[in-house]
């Protein structure tokens, strides 16, 4: 009994130090984010690497979704012959929602397990102390860059994922289903507004770059150095972003959304 | 360094791509085109019952969307419906004695302002409120309904 209190309080104990090491090293990586300006390289090389290899899978990703979105939608809306709304309700979808969301989660899976992994590898395989025993800070070498083309990138994957969304719902809808191709743009102009959905998705974006990269570069740095560890490492940073992209997005949601 | 410059160009591209994105987002999607830029002045007008108009709620002449509702407000005093639209600036010849009520746009559709001139010489200009004769408001379908199962029990 006495031992089941103790661990009790050792997992909780273990919470608050990760939650506490999490935010120092979030700090200690944003000081060190002016030194990644200095050499645009690295953060040339983590730009390709977190961004230009996702954007196969965003653009196909976002183009199945949007013509899901129009197929789904036009099924429902013609029994109320509200088929002319089809734009709105695909761009809405996509630019308030789904590209954000699904964007985030996607970019865990690919970029940000990556992101964990190949830290999680350095540290198992001495780099990192290799670095600060030269005297160069990980931290500003290591991490600083890929944050930054993580917390970059997502803002233009999720515009990506939902331009090629609202262009998906346009082939089926209008090319399969047969809406009217001057009710799907001009519906969905009349009713996107830029300030309400399309900054705040933009917002959102940013948020879930920050939130997602944040999580795969710590789960990285703060791994047990043994490949179990970096494997669990790699999970966490898949399971801890996809449960913080949801619940976020419901907060952001209800702070934007929520007045009408 | 053939492959830097493989990598520097598809950073490049990915950037541009994105930045692409955002902007068809911005003037294709949304509605930045119609009156944001454009000058506009304001109009105000008093109803008794606004229904469901909201702000941003569409103003239109002849079915043609001239402007959008800016702010609606509710006068303690008059006990009465405030909306203030503003109008872009190119349809400026709306004249005084113009009337405005609220519309549906079909059955169950969103509602919006209709203007319709009258035969005056001089216009509304900028902070012009519609004479308060010349406002028809919102049909409330409860009420229709109400009253005619009044209208129908009385008849009996």
């Amino acid at each position: 009994m006495l031992d089941w209190i103790r661990r009790l309080g050792a997992g909780w104990i273990q919470l608050f130090e990760k939650l506490g090491r999490g935010h120092l090293f979030l700090w200690k990586t944003l000081v060190g984010l002016p030194s990644v300006l200095v050499r645009p390289r690295l953060l040339l090389a983590q730009l390709f690497s977190v961004g230009v290899l996702s954007l196969m899978l965003i653009a196909v990703s976002g183009l199945f979704v949007g013509m899901v979105l129009a197929l789904q939608g036009y099924n429902t809306l013609v029994d109320f012959s509200a088929e002319e709304s089809l734009g709105v309700m695909v761009a809405l979808s996509m630019v308030r929602e789904l590209g954000p969301v699904v964007t985030a989660l996607l970019f865990a899976g690919r970029a940000g397990s990556a992101l964990t992994a190949e830290i999680g590898l350095m540290k198992a395989t001495e780099q990192l102390s290799g670095m600060e025993m030269m005297a160069v800070d990980p931290l500003h070498r290591v991490i600083a860059p890929r944050f930054l083309a993580g917390f970059v990138s997502m803002p233009l994957l999720v515009a990506i994922f939902s331009a090629v969304g609202i262009w998906g719902g346009y082939f089926v809808g209008v090319g399969l289903l047969g809406v009217d191709e001057g009710a799907y743009w001009a519906q969905m102009q009349a009713k996107v507004d830029l300030h309400d959905d399309v900054l705040n998705g933009v917002i959102k974006s940013l948020v879930f770059g920050f939130v997602t990269t944040w999580i795969a570069v710590f789960e990285g740095y703060d791994t047990i150095p043994t490949s179990e560890g970096v494997s669990r490492a790699t999970t966490r940073t898949v399971v801890h972003s996809a449960f913080a992209v949801l619940a976020l997005d419901f907060v952001l949601t209800a702070l934007m959304f929520g007045d009408n | 360094m053939k492959q830097t410059k493989t990598m520097e160009m598809l950073v490049g591209m990915f950037v541009a791509a994105g930045l692409a994105a955002l902007f068809v987002l911005a003037m294709q999607v949304s509605n930045l085109s119609s009156f944001r830029e454009e000058g506009s002045y304001t109009l105000i007008a008093r109803f008794d019952n606004i229904g469901g108009l909201k702000v941003r709620s569409a103003v239109k002449a002849a079915g043609v969307v001239v402007g959008r509702v800016a702010n609606v407000d509710f006068d303690n005093e008059r006990q009465e419906a405030v909306v203030t639209m503003r109008i872009n600036e190119r349809y400026n010849r709306f004249t005084d004695d113009t009337s405005a009520g609220i519309y549906t746009a079909g059955l169950l559709g969103e509602q919006y302002i209709g203007l319709e001139s009258g035969g005056s010489d001089e216009y509304l200009v900028d902070g012009s409120e519609i004479d308060a004769g010349l406002t028809q408001s919102a049909i409330v379908l409860e009420k229709l309904i109400g009253k005619l199962v009044m209208d129908k029990a009385g008849g009996q």
